[in-house]
């Protein structure tokens, strides 16, 4: 076992030596343009591209030429809901999406309200679920698109996507799901699911960074969004710029094989995930965070009350995690993921996230374990809350000098 | 972002971590900060009949940063009289321990934590609290 331990695949996952083995040849001898159509070099690149949008329409459900090559999941975000919102203007400007969702997609949300856009800002429950009732309370008849993301990258919760696609149709308005963290890892297809439009990216799912596509639907509705790069038309004028040609190669082969190996991947990550969940949460006073029955197979949340997760992680040093903690980012807030589930600050401030992956072994779980307990008891012994905890002190009763 | 050699070390083996008798009229206690803003540190002085600092003790919820900035500080009190002790600056700390912008606020919590815990102990002696001069908050 080699030390430090990656357990941050949310992240970002480790390249598959078998994707990287299919991307090489197309850096080297066939490094030609998938948009010279004149010559072999060319034809080459055309036809790995295509052979691509093939493994990855396979792996969610659609057609080819539903898939949009972009650059990554935060330009899938981008185009999508900025595309939807230009191309629909005249039919409303009312967006829905949810206090939970990756920045890529807040972000867009409040670039496009100083555009026009009214966006509603959806709450989520205690578990991170987003209310159906209180989603179908917010759809106008000036809704044009609910955006909610599949499965959370801080949690791990899945929204009960079937059901939120239904009721924004029942609206008239289009469905887009920023699916990052659960394509490759769970079931997703477009059809079953109700999608209109939908991000992802090849590095969360053992691809290369730098890659990602947006799913544009062609049937039932016909969907268009409107470009958001101008240029040379490729992707069917809704992308334009030369394709990546390896990277694209490294995004199918990667979908090939999260659709082939996720069943049996997913059932030994959530039995690696609950070894580790129920260890941790029997030590005394931590508590695991959103729902436990619909969510990532792979995602563990935990928070350790009375220690800070910054001063936790350096103390799990053998163990590459990531915290809720404030002071993992340049800010000084806690998580707002964690935040908008209703946890207090200090909580928020003790989380830790376990991103189990393709290439964690049941020793380094085994090895995580104790790292993290020795870590948090470690971090305990120092800490002036736990002590006062141990005496029976409330410490909510305690005039704090807030800073 | 990567850690001072300095942060590290005191933050691998914390000096003067424990608890002092807070009741005892020797003893000066400080605790500063607050959990929702994920620092809180309690630091407490013992001083003898001369004025002098001759044991100093923390515990700190935080970051490694907040922990090695009052572990220095426990360290520095030592053997000073409370007079010194008034004396040590937050941006001693910064220097001492290489802090980077973004944890300037520990080093500052330390400096608060100091003055706060002189205070206790000066109002349990029958002395007149300082009037700390800023609050950095």
């Amino acid at each position: 076992m080699e030390l430090p331990i990656y357990l941050d695949n949310n992240a970002t996952t480790p390249l598959d030596p078998r994707v990287l083995e299919a991307m090489l040849p197309y850096f080297t001898n066939k490094f030609g343009n998938a948009a010279s159509r004149n010559h072999a070099f060319g034809w080459v690149a055309e036809e790995a591209v295509d052979y691509s949008r093939e493994q990855v329409a396979k792996l969610i459900g659609c057609t080819e030429k539903e898939i949009i090559f972009t650059s990554g999941a935060t330009e899938a975000d981008n185009l999508g809901i900025k595309g939807v919102f230009e191309m629909y203007q005249d039919k409303g400007n009312h967006i829905i999406t949810v206090t939970t969702e990756h920045k890529a997609v807040l972000d867009t949300c409040k670039h496009l309200e100083k555009l026009g856009a009214k966006v509603t800002y959806l709450k989520v429950k205690e578990d991170g679920l987003v209310d159906l009732q209180e989603l179908e309370a917010a759809m106008t008849e000036q809704t044009i698109l609910v955006t909610i993301m599949y499965g959370n990258n801080e949690i791990g919760v899945v929204q009960p996507v079937k059901e939120i696609s239904a009721i924004a149709h029942k609206f008239g308005a289009l469905f887009m799901t920023d699916a990052t963290q659960a394509v490759g890892k769970i079931p997703v297809d477009v059809n079953a699911d109700g999608i209109d439009l939908m991000a992802f990216s090849a590095h969360k799912m053992y691809g290369p960074k730098g890659v990602g596509a947006l799913y544009v639907r062609r049937k039932n509705p016909r969907v268009k969004v409107t470009a958001q790069m101008d240029g040379g038309g490729h992707e069917r004028g809704m992308r334009s710029g030369t394709l990546n040609v390896p990277g694209i190669v490294g995004l199918g082969k990667a979908c090939e094989l999260c659709r082939l190996e996720m069943d049996e991947e997913a059932k030994r990550l959530s039995g690696l995930r609950d070894k580790l969940e129920s260890s941790l949460s029997q030590m005394e006073e931590s508590y695991v965070n959103g729902n436990v029955e619909h969510r990532l197979p792979h995602v563990a949340n935990i928070s350790f009350k009375y220690v800070e997760g910054e001063g936790l992680m350096m103390a799990m040093k053998d163990l590459a995690v990531s915290s809720g903690s404030a002071c993992t980012s340049a800010s000084l807030e806690p998580s707002y993921v964690l935040k908008s589930l209703g946890l207090s600050d200090d909580l928020a401030h003790s989380s830790i996230r376990f991103g189990l992956g393709r290439f964690t072994t049941e020793e380094e779980i085994d090895y995580a374990i104790e790292n993290t307990k020795k870590a948090v008891n470690h971090l305990r012994d120092l800490s002036p809350l736990w002590e006062m905890f141990k005496e029976g002190i409330d410490l909510s009763k305690i005039e704090w000098a807030e800073h | 972002m990567a850690y001072s050699e300095k942060v590290m070390e005191h933050y691998t083996n914390p000096r003067n971590v424990g608890t002092l008798n807070k009741d005892s009229k020797s003893v000066g206690t400080g605790l500063v900060g607050a959990p929702e803003c994920g620092d809180v540190m309690r630091l407490q002085i013992e001083v003898d009949e001369n004025n002098v600092i001759v044991d100093a003790k923390f515990k700190t919820f935080g970051c490694g940063s907040a922990i090695a900035s009052s572990s220095l500080a426990t360290e520095w009190l030592k053997g000073k009289t409370v007079d010194e002790a008034m004396t040590i600056d937050n941006m001693d700390i910064v220097e001492e321990l290489a802090l980077p912008p973004v944890k300037i606020h520990c080093s500052v919590l330390a400096e608060d934590a100091i003055k706060s815990a002189i205070n206790d102990y000066r109002v349990k002696n029958g002395l007149e609290p300082i009037e700390l001069a800023k609050s950095h908050h």
